[in-house]
């Protein structure tokens, strides 16, 4: 079973993970970790006309929520926020190809996209209430 | 291979839950004892007999059933005393778990003798439930609370505790006597001597050393000992707290309800002697009968070989892990300074990761902070993996997890 999760693909985004880092002014920043395991991402972005123009995250953890977390970045960058705030867990767990993953460790797969998902909540917190109230009970879920 | 002072085989065909195959087929390897251990037949029997044949409650009533459960019950106390060598039953407290325990100090005589501008003294290596109760206390109370650190070396820094002992400030000092995390054996008999010197009382965290090795509370004399029954072959749901009686006596009440009480008035009660005025409500009757027949199986095998039996596969363990090639182990390099536990990490495999490849082998190691994130922060590390043994666990075990490891290596290609 570990031979179908730690791939290749999983094993070269945990060691050269993309889109790591912090950016200058960004428009959102937000901290979430796993109290389970300790696994921690901080996720930073520029949004633009709606669209998210840059994005970069920092974290500590296993191969799979930093690797989750790396992809994430790629799968999001550039996109409408509009198509990003309706991701679920089904599509992140296709993205990075573990689909058969435990309880415990599915927790670590979704950690990036309830980070996101939270970050989204506080910039539509003001802008546009109804989304970030869905967002928020979506994260929950995660 | 050198013989185990234990009669391993025998002892492991007590414990039905060791037959067990897990992930398809492979033989259970439990290795996470610190969390908590596996149960003997006879503790699963005496629970079962509870229920079975004589439940009732405690205390109250005055039918035969209510009788042959309050003796059980009580039997369990006084096995605690001989286990312990308390004073008296009047000196033990059942709780819930350890954190009750500690949180029952922190509560009835911390809010009663700590005062604005204390100190209690705490280490680096305590588990969460050694540190959470006393923040609390100290923030309601604008008290402070002071770290001993810790060396590289997994050994508390002693220097640092005499010196924080020389102010009239410190009030109580509150240690784990073996860390969950590095193993070490904390030198507490020293401490508690420096700490009487100065007429501070101590609280012994005793949740991994009662286990696992003799613990004698007179010879110890320290104030407070508090240790749970599910990491000692017991069921979850009991821990212990003993209190010396003089400061026992002086403690306020912890929560208010039945079983606690003399008399009950309107605006008044007379509380209960000792130790019932501190278990209020029905307490957890079946599982501390079912400790009791946990103590009976530890008493039988005698504390000092079950402190061998680990010295003697923790030895083999440490020797069979630090040879593999880029393992870091925490804490004392010598066996007999540190009990059945050993964290370690390796190369830049992540310990959730390690802990998915064991489990696929069958073998059962805890991963993450091991709710100690302050030692964690100062050993720098987000996470380590732990193996921890008890008196049913085998060299061949150890084998297992050694080839586990190989197998991590190859997986993550270093």
């Amino acid at each position: 079973m570990s031979d179908d999760i730690y791939r290749e693909i999983i094993l070269d985004h945990y060691r050269n993970p993309r889109n790591k880092g912090k950016i200058a002014g960004p428009d959102v920043s937000i901290h979430d970790s796993n109290p389970l395991c300790g696994d921690e991402i901080d996720i930073h972005m520029k949004i633009e006309g709606d669209k998210i123009k840059d994005i970069k995250f920092e974290g500590r953890g296993c191969a799979i929520s930093q690797a989750s977390a790396s992809m994430l970045t790629e799968m999001v960058l550039n996109k409408q926020l509009t198509s990003v705030k309706d991701l679920t867990k089904d599509d992140i767990l296709e993205n990075i190809g573990l689909t058969n993953l435990g309880p415990a460790r599915i927790k670590c797969a979704l950690l990036s996209l309830k980070v996101l998902k939270l970050g989204m909540v506080k910039y539509y917190a003001d802008r546009d209430p109804a989304s970030a109230k869905k967002l928020q009970e979506d994260s929950r879920t995660l | 291979m050198q013989k185990s002072a234990l009669n391993v085989r025998k002892i492991r065909k007590d414990f039905p839950i060791l037959k067990r195959e897990v992930m398809g087929g492979k033989q259970l390897v439990y290795l996470d004892n610190a969390a908590t251990t596996q149960k003997p037949l006879s503790v699963i029997n005496a629970i079962n007999n509870y229920y079975m044949n004589y439940n009732s409650n405690i205390h109250r009533a005055v039918h035969q059933l209510a009788e042959e459960a309050t003796a059980a019950y009580e039997e369990t106390r006084k096995k605690i005393v001989g286990f312990i060598n308390a004073g008296s039953t009047d000196e033990i407290i059942f709780t819930r778990n350890t954190t009750e325990a500690i949180n029952l100090v922190a509560y009835s005589w911390g809010r009663a003798n700590i005062k604005r501008g204390d100190k209690i003294v705490i280490t680096e290596i305590e588990h969460h439930s050694n540190i959470v109760p006393w923040q609390i206390l100290t923030q309601e109370k604008a008290a402070k609370l002071e770290y001993v650190g810790v060396g590289d070396d997994g050994y508390l820094k002693i220097d640092e505790f005499a010196k924080y002992l020389d102010s009239k400030k410190v009030k109580l000092v509150s240690l784990s006597q073996m860390s969950n995390v590095l193993g070490t054996i904390v030198p507490v008999n020293e401490m508690i001597k420096m700490a009487h010197e100065k007429g501070i009382p101590v609280l012994i965290d005793g949740a991994q050393s009662v286990p696992h090795m003799p613990v004698d509370v007179q010879k110890l004399d320290c104030e407070f000992l508090a240790f749970s029954a599910h990491k000692m072959l017991g069921p979850t749901g009991v821990g212990v707290l003993y209190v010396k009686r003089d400061l026992l006596e002086k403690m306020p009440p912890f929560m208010g309800g039945g079983d606690m009480i003399k008399e009950v008035h309107k605006y008044e009660t007379r509380y209960n002697d000792l130790p019932y005025k501190f278990e209020g409500g029905t307490p957890n009757i079946a599982d501390v009968i079912g400790f009791g027949a946990a103590i009976d199986y530890l008493q039988n095998i005698g504390m000092d070989r079950v402190r061998e039996h680990e010295i003697d596969i923790t030895k083999y363990a440490l020797d069979k892990i630090s040879a593999v090639k880029g393992v870091t182990i925490y804490g004392p390099a010598n066996a007999t300074d540190r009990g059945g536990v050993i964290s370690f990490n390796i190369g830049d495999i992540h310990p959730h990761d390690l802990a998915t490849i064991m489990n696929d082998h069958g073998i059962a190691i805890r991963s993450g902070h091991h709710c100690a994130q302050v030692l964690m922060e100062r050993l720098d590390v987000s996470a380590t993996s732990r193996a921890s043994f008890y008196i049913y666990n085998t060299k061949e075990e150890v084998d297992a997890l050694i080839s586990a490891l190989a197998e991590a290596r190859r997986l993550f290609r270093i």
